[in-house]
């Protein structure tokens, strides 16, 4: 065991999956010689040379396309996007050829990749650099879309994703990158895909949350009788997990820092809905952000939910 | 059958100011003693504007900053050669461009300080916001091209993107279009040789930035970027042949980004003082000083009275800036669309 913040969490895991499994690599903007502008590929390109640690020109697409090639080939890329806003410039190729590739060939060749980008507010960057749109790819079929909360999810689930025999968007919670830090093993283990992870026990109150929410809910929570289920993955969610939470709670916050319509919220309250409405003694709240561009650093304190918003939302319930 | 030859491309390159400040003559563009003093004293606004968005970012006073310190040459020069009916598409490292447009020096610190109503240029000025996704901008240019063609305006639009940013599509499908279309368009490529730590020879295979025009049946000129006079000079011949309907021309400036990537960034991780060195030997401003020196035009009370003017705007644009009432929250709702959702309305209410 080793005390890592995520960043490092993630460096271990990308390090020990190109050890072990040659055709493991890594491209994307800067990841080389920069060790990537958060340094999570850090001394990667000395330890495993350029032909495995590509500094690419910059091009989003290509570098989504170029993996799903390398994928296609029987490789496991693992691309990084230099923030989630430029994903956006790759979107045609994990869309239109990422997700069905599998589907499109019938089973002949598939995409084994993981895109790995940092995501989400409150690190007072600029524009496009704060991007929470993780719901725009779970509502694509063909990708599975990861989010670790902290260091030991992080290494446990990127090294299930870059196993997964299917391309997964793996996003990484920047404000958290050096915020956490816990106790992970140096060794390879893997935190399985798909399991939702129960963060704190509690029986009056189901919040679901996930990544970058996950501290600030904790926090929120502190003093009250509630169950905090951390998703990790998002598509496909846990949908067990929940349901069994809310059989014992009848009462659900779902936070997000994503913008509130068609956030995956509304995903998750409707399956509560209708699998589980039978539980409920009270109507789900969403905590999210308002229906708005993402703003500058000037006004991201009044965009992302904070402890005092979520935290009016339980006790809202805890009342009702 | 013998192969043949279909085509042979010749990419030129043009310099006109040396770095000892004399000028090629029969190359050197009409400029009166005013224009020249004017350029002048927007490179130093540039400049100052620059160093002190570095510093107050160090304070906290503001948000990351890409500096330009190195590239006004390119940036002056070529805004400098715009008429007022001409439009420009910038990305993120242009700040020189608007200053010599004359944008409020204020609302750049604003942007720069992560308050988006920085972003709002005054009406008199065709400028698209900054634009931070690199090289998505490029295809409005072509847009705002064929919109200004089909209104018979004398407009010529001038896009700006960096060397990295020819790796994207979207410089590719941009300037194809604008091939096909024999647009009156002006692309400026700040070539300044670094995309954060990626240096030019890792971005591209090939040996300029303007030969990519030729894919497209568009004209590319390299031009010295650190040669104010060579900027002009290139711009005002694309922007007289855009005009007058000979379509569009990539223009290379090959500069050198001598700070940082941006205040978040270590340079001294990917590449060697040296080089940097060799680069700052290259001042686009002192060449310009020596230039004038010889004309009779600079000396260092010029010097000393342009710097402590430039300043001194600078002193207010930051005061402007730092008085301006914060935003409110109501300002992220604003603009969301020209009228609101009722859950927006009921959201704006409540945060
Ligand atoms: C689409 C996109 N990808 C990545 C980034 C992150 N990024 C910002 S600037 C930059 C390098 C840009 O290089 P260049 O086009 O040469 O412009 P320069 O920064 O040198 O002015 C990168 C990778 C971005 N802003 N947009
Ligand atoms: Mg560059």
């Amino acid at each position: 065991m080793a005390v890592m913040n995520m960043v490092q969490a993630i460096n271990s895991a990308l390090a020990l999956e190109m050890a072990l499994d040659d055709r493991v690599l890594l491209l994307g903007e800067d990841v080389g010689r920069d060790g990537g502008v958060f340094r999570v590929s850090e001394g990667l390109l000395e330890r495993f040379g350029a032909e495995r640690v590509i500094d690419t020109p910059l091009s989003e697409s290509a570098i989504v396309g170029a993996a799903i090639g390398m994928a296609a080939y029987g490789l496991r890329p693992v691309a990084e996007i230099q923030f989630m806003g430029f994903t956006y410039a790759a979107m045609d190729q994990l869309f239109t050829h990422a997700a069905r590739l599998r589907s499109r060939s019938r089973g002949r060749f598939t995409s084994p990749l993981v895109v790995r980008t940092p995501y989400g507010g409150g690190i007072k960057a600029p524009e496009l650099h704060e991007e929470s749109s993780e719901a725009i790819f779970c509502h694509m079929p063909g990708i599975k879309v990861v989010v670790p909360s902290g260091p030991y999810c992080a290494k446990g689930l990127l090294t299930a994703a870059i196993r997964d025999p299917d391309p997964v968007l793996f996003l990484e919670p920047t404000r958290l990158y050096r915020l956490i830090k816990e106790e992970v093993p140096e060794s390879d283990y893997l935190v399985p895909m798909g399991k939702a992870r129960v963060a704190r026990q509690g029986g009056s109150v189901t919040v679901v949350s996930w990544g970058s929410m996950l501290d600030t809910v904790l926090k929120a929570v502190e003093g009250r009788d509630a169950e905090v289920i951390d998703l990790l993955t998002l598509s496909p969610f846990d949908v067990e997990t929940v349901l069994a939470s809310v059989a014992r709670t009848g009462r659900v916050v779902i936070v997000h820092e994503a913008v509130l319509s068609c956030g995956l919220g509304a995903e998750i309250a409707a399956t509560i809905a209708e699998e589980g409405i039978l539980h409920l003694r009270a109507p789900i709240i969403r905590v999210a952000a308002p229906d708005v561009t993402m703003p500058m650093p000037r006004l991201e304190g009044r965009y992302l939910p904070d402890a005092a918003r979520i935290g009016r939302a339980v006790d809202q319930l805890l009342e009702y | 059958m013998p192969e043949t030859t279909l085509a042979s491309h010749a990419i030129h390159r043009l310099e006109i100011l040396g770095e000892d400040g004399d000028v090629d003559k029969a190359l050197m563009p009409e400029l009166s003693d005013e224009r020249i003093v004017r350029m002048y004293e927007m490179m130093v606004l540039a400049r100052s504007f620059d160093e002190r968005a570095v510093t107050l970012q160090r304070e906290g006073r503001l948000g990351t900053y890409p500096p330009i310190l190195g590239q006004e040459a390119a940036q002056v020069g070529s805004a400098s050669a715009l008429l007022p009916c001409d439009w420009v598409v910038p990305s993120f490292r242009e700040m020189g461009v608007h200053i010599t447009l004359g944008y409020p020096i204020h609302r750049l610190f604003q942007y720069w300080g992560g308050d988006e109503r920085g972003q709002r240029g005054p009406e008199s000025l065709n400028i698209l916001p900054i634009c931070v996704a690199v090289g998505t901008q490029i295809p409005h240019g072509v847009g705002i091209a064929m919109a200004a063609r089909y209104r018979r305006d004398p407009a010529v639009v001038c896009t700006y993107f960096g060397d990295g940013a020819t790796s994207k599509g979207d410089f590719h499908e941009g300037l194809n279009m604008a091939g096909v279309f024999k647009l009156p368009a002006v692309f400026i490529c700040q070539n300044n040789q670094w995309a954060i730590s990626v240096p030019l020879k890792q971005q591209t295979a090939a040996a300029t930035i303007a030969q990519k025009g030729v894919a497209y049946g568009i004209d590319g000129i390299q031009v010295d970027g650190n040669d104010i006079f060579a900027v002009y000079r290139a711009t005002s011949d694309a922007l007289a042949k855009a005009r007058s309907g000979g379509g569009p021309t990539l223009i290379e400036c090959l500069t050198y980004r001598i700070a940082d990537h941006t205040t978040a960034d270590d340079a001294g991780r990917y590449r060697t003082p040296d080089e940097v060195a060799t680069w700052r030997r290259k001042d686009p401003l002192l060449r310009l000083e020596r230039f004038m020196a010889g004309r009779g035009l600079w000396d260092d009370d010029v010097g000393r009275r342009v710097r402590e003017e430039a300043v001194a705007e600078i002193d207010r644009a930051v005061l402007a800036m730092e008085s301006a009432p914060q935003p409110e929250a109501e300002e992220m709702f604003t603009n969301t669309g020209a009228t609101l959702s009722r859950r927006q309305i009921r959201q704006m209410e409540v945060i």
